[in-house]
């Protein structure tokens, strides 16, 4: 690892993000440009949550990497590595053991403390961006406070599907100001974003950075008589039997058999360490 | 112009990438938790600058950032210790990424760059320099604060004028010794009990 530099990028790229993080921290939902650098990964790999972390990382954090809040898929993994390698870090696959958490499109089930950071990867930051593809407009916008755009889509919904049919990427209002993008997590995740710990989102391709300080008001957008509505699939899960996770739904064959489990797979994992067991799963399973 | 003296090649960072991710992870809560006092160290400035001042700018700063030294603390020794190790070049105030000071120094504040309705983020940054860090004082309310939180201010009545300019306005450091806390725009004041 004493190729690279400690979390691989130079030291003045870092600078440059972290004055960036500073004041997406200080005007929070708002999308600070940044000179987002070319990564050793694909573009949609999350090479903005990886930027973002390689300029939060100390040598004495212990990053979780999850990607659909699993530890164990290639995205995941690869980000995992890459750490170990360019900064040295201790890894973990426990939510509680992890002081910088990087994550493509979930929040963990665990409750995260004012001691953790959690890092989205974001492909599209801009909320606004699917129903105004200009940049100098959707800037405009929100330096206006100008969202109606973003109302009358969620009214489309209702007037086409009876209800907000959008399930992930729920836009969220932030501290009253900004129209933000929670990255794609689903929308059951929406009311965890008011959390003790500090969430940082880099979105390499699209060169911008933003963030939400603990404690911040994070309010899903809705209308009085459609309100937000948390959602998930109405099961428990069939390998440790909770029933406030957020599932996973897997075909099992081809008569029409499935099953629902966790996405968490850490959350999973510690329940049936517990000895919780759901419908499919078995005593020793964990 | 004189050579510069060695004193401007010492006190910065041992091992740079090690000691600007703690640095940073200092000023980085303490902007994510504003009133919150942090432990900052690592760089040592010659003349009057604190040791948390001298370790933002070190952490902070390059030849893309421009700085503003406020009357109190420019002095040609800082000036050559900041363009050793950072880079950066000096600048008026109306022009400044980060500026460097104490409070009385530093004011007016209506003279620092508060961004623009597009880009809220093209603002200054204030370092100010305080004789100490204090959790009595005025009433914070808002982002990264759970209920609120106190802390002892220069100005309330000039910083509520700041906050009140959100999402524009500038944000800030304090610093006083080895510590370091922030106060950001998006902050709400009050001096009630």
């Amino acid at each position: 690892m004493n190729d690279y530099n400690f979390a691989y990028l130079d030291e003045q790229t870092k600078r440059m993000i972290r004055r960036a993080i500073l004041k997406g921290l200080a005007v929070p939902g708002y999308q600070v440009p940044f000179a987002s650098r070319e990564m050793p990964m694909p573009y949609g790999w999350g090479t903005g949550g990886v930027q973002v972390s390689a300029a939060t990382l100390t040598p004495e954090d212990t990053l979780k990497v999850i990607d659909q809040g699993a530890d164990d898929t290639t995205n995941a993994v690869s980000i995992r590595k890459f750490f170990e390698r360019t900064a040295g870090v201790a890894t973990t696959e426990e939510t509680e053991q992890a002081s910088v958490i990087q994550t493509r499109h979930r929040i963990p089930e665990a409750d995260l403390t004012e001691d953790q950071i959690l890092v989205y990867q974001v492909p599209i930051p801009e909320p606004l961006r699917f129903l105004e593809p200009r940049e100098t407009e959707t800037r405009k916008m929100h330096s206006l406070e100008e969202y109606g755009l973003m109302h009358v889509k969620l009214y489309e919904d209702i007037s086409q599907h009876g209800a907000i049919a959008t399930s992930y990427a729920y836009p969220v209002m932030v501290q009253d100001r900004y129209v933000m993008d929670p990255s794609p997590i689903p929308k059951f995740d929406n009311p965890k974003m008011e959390m003790a710990a500090i969430q940082l989102f880099g979105a390499g391709r699209e060169q911008r950075i933003y963030a939400v300080p603990p404690y911040t008001k994070v309010v899903s957008l809705d209308f009085e008589d459609y309100p937000f509505e948390a959602s998930k699939a109405d099961h428990p899960c069939d390998l440790c039997g909770a029933e406030d996770s957020y599932l996973d739904e897997v075909i099992l064959d081809d008569a029409g058999n499935r099953m629902f489990v966790c996405s968490d797979t850490d959350y999973c994992r510690s329940r049936r360490a517990a000895g919780h067991v759901g419908r499919l799963g078995t005593e020793d399973a964990a | 112009m004189n050579a510069p003296s060695n004193i401007a090649f010492s006190g910065g960072f041992k091992n740079v990438p090690v000691a600007s991710s703690h640095a940073f992870r200092a000023a980085m809560v303490a902007m994510a938790r504003p009133g919150q006092v942090q432990d900052i160290s690592g760089a040592q400035a010659p003349g009057p600058l604190s040791d948390a001042a001298a370790t933002l700018l070190m952490t902070l700063c390059d030849p893309e950032t421009s700085i503003y030294l406020a009357a109190d603390v420019d002095t040609p020794e800082l000036r050559d210790w900041l363009t050793f190790h950072t880079g950066a070049p000096f600048v008026e105030a109306g022009q400044a990424d980060f500026a460097v000071g104490g409070w009385d120094a530093l004011m007016p504040l209506h003279q620092f760059k508060i961004g623009t309705a597009e880009y809220p983020d093209r603002s200054a940054t204030l370092i100010v320099e305080r004789a100490e860090l204090s959790n009595a004082g005025a009433t914070l309310r808002g982002p990264g604060i759970k209920d609120t939180a106190q802390f002892d201010l220069p100005d309330v009545g000039v910083l509520q004028g700041n906050a009140a300019l959100f999402p524009l306005g500038v944000d800030f450091f304090f610093t006083s010794g080895t510590r370091v806390a922030a106060l950001p725009r998006s902050t709400q004041l009050s001096m009630e009990g």
